[in-house]
């Protein structure tokens, strides 16, 4: 029986809700484990998930430095969207839409995954014809696309101001109705119970100071918790990749490290029921089940691993909010934060074995990870498995950049801070 | 964020443009080594820590900047001219060397 239904609310209720369990337990460290996962954030808890439900691979613990969920699983603006123009890239996010679309019943955990889809407004007729051809390609791979006038999408968002004398006025958009949002902090606990129920143990505030080593290959990881064994080591510590890869000897990667700051306002009644982004900037906004308007922009634009920003950025997004939305003005912003993004040099993440022999890599997800959590997990998972990519994930190799294989959706050129 | 123009003095983060990493260095456009191109192009050292990187005082004097800055806590140790530093990172200036060696 689903350990969370209907039927176990009302007999927990009835008992007082002694009898519910921990959603995860606590145990300490063992000696050794088939595989760790570094990273107990949504990409590390997913790939445990799907390495014990798909690959029967139970003996597994996953380290995480902080609490579960603590870092970039938890600082994201939500959205779930697989409108790609590349072939590589919108066969992988689209893999990962049709997990999200089943995550709840899969789970047995409600993500509260809401498809209210995805607008990216358009406000020049060039970007009009891009966005076609996007839509094109799109569909040409079984997702879904719609273009829609500036009538449609006035109806769809009331709010918005479509008017010849907006500072961009707005000539259409390119919509992904079955995109949505989900709520992040339920991704990683429902991924965490369902790993943990599977025998996958869930080690917290355990910081990996260093990798054991024969030779080349990687035999564990010496943590603040002691050392621990492993046939197979996984990293999945996007935003710390640098940090954790340099522990390895690994001194140069095809990633830099740069801040993300999201914001939320005090919550209001229902104002806009899908998630819109700026074409003409880089702005997107949607409104939580609270009420609470969520919304970001650009990374900062330097090197940071601090989870903070700086207020030129602030300035910009607000700027750009009321570009879209006059009415907003003086609504308060109640809270905003910073996360740690591995801006990788093509815009594309990295899944792959190595680089070191018995070390398996998952990074490179620019700020655009939380989309990608379930495929994440379920090609990572393969990978550590069957010690070779699945081929979904083939494509997403460490050495494609000195191969000349880059997969850049947006066509920025070796220039992280533009991704 | 401040940085301490040398020129101006210390100036909000706004008046500047990131150029990006400062350790990086530019093979000899001449050279056919890929792997050094390979490396120029796409490798980072990307430390948690002191991190020598280029800034352009774009809104102010237009200088180009060799700071070195802190990734953890986004403090500035040094900010010095490019001008005049024909070291690592400095974009043509390998090209530029070559040019000055033939004059």
């Amino acid at each position: 029986m689903a350990e969370y239904s209907a039927f176990s609310l009302l007999a927990n209720a009835l008992k007082g809700n002694k009898d519910w369990k921990p959603a995860w337990r606590k145990p300490d460290p063992k000696a050794s484990y088939d595989v760790i996962i570094i990273g107990g954030g949504g990409h590390g808890l997913a790939t445990a998930y799907y390495l014990a439900k798909e690959h029967g691979i139970t003996n597994v613990a996953v380290v995480e430095k902080g609490w579960l969920g603590s870092g970039n699983v938890g600082r994201n603006t939500t959205a779930v969207r697989s409108n790609y123009l590349l072939p590589a890239n919108t066969r992988f996010y689209e893999h990962s839409m049709k997990l999200w679309e089943n995550l709840s019943h899969e789970l047995n955990y409600n993500v509260m995954f809401s498809q209210r889809g995805c607008l990216n407004l358009a406000h020049t007729p060039a970007q009009f014809d891009d966005y076609a051809r996007r839509g094109n390609a799109m569909r040409h791979l079984g997702v879904d696309a719609e273009l829609m006038t500036k009538a449609e999408i006035k109806r769809l968002i009331p709010a918005l101001d479509i008017s010849d004398d907006a500072r961009f006025p707005v000539v259409g958009g390119l919509m992904q109705r079955r995109a949505g949002t989900a709520r992040h902090d339920a991704v990683a606990w429902g991924y965490a119970r369902g790993a943990d129920r599977r025998g996958v143990d869930i080690i917290e505030n355990c910081e990996v100071t260093g990798f054991l080593r024969d030779g080349d290959r990687i035999t564990g990881v010496s943590t603040s918790r002691g050392d621990i064994r492993a046939k197979k080591v996984a990293v999945a510590v996007a935003g710390s990749t640098g940090r954790v890869m340099q522990l390895a000897g690994i001194e140069t990667m095809p990633i830099e490290s740069h801040v993300l700051q999201a914001f939320v306002t005090e919550s209001l009644k229902p104002f806009i029921d899908t998630v819109v982004t700026f074409g003409m900037g880089h702005f997107y906004m949607s409104q939580s089940d609270k009420g609470g308007l969520i919304y970001g922009g650009d990374i900062d634009g330097y090197n940071s691993y601090a989870q903070r920003g700086n207020l030129p950025v602030v300035d910009e997004v607000m700027s750009e909010m009321l570009a879209l939305f006059p009415g907003l003005a003086r609504v308060r912003m109640l809270r905003s934060w910073g996360g740690v993004c591995d801006m990788s040099m093509d815009g594309s993440p990295i899944i792959t074995t190595g680089p070191l022999p018995g070390m398996y890599l998952n990074c490179g997800w620019c700020y655009g990870g939380f989309k990608a959590t379930p495929a994440s997990g379920w090609c990572f998972a393969w990978t550590i498995a069957k010690d070779q990519p699945h081929d979904l994930n083939a494509p997403f190799t460490l050495d494609r950049f000195h191969r000349g294989l880059v997969i850049d959706d947006k066509g920025q050129g070796a220039n992280p801070r533009l991704h | 964020m401040l940085i301490t123009c040398p020129y101006c003095g210390p100036r909000d983060v706004i008046e500047f443009t990131y150029q990006g990493d400062g350790n990086r260095e530019r093979p000899d456009p001449a050279s056919q080594n890929f792997e050094a191109w390979n490396a120029y192009v796409y490798d980072r050292l990307n430390p948690a820590g002191d991190h020598n990187e280029i800034w352009q005082h774009s809104g102010g004097c237009r200088t180009h900047l060799r700071v070195v800055r802190n990734t953890l806590t986004h403090e500035i140790s040094s900010v010095a001219f490019m001008r005049g530093d024909h070291g690592r990172g400095d974009h043509g200036s390998a090209a530029r060397r070559k040019a000055e060696d033939k004059s």
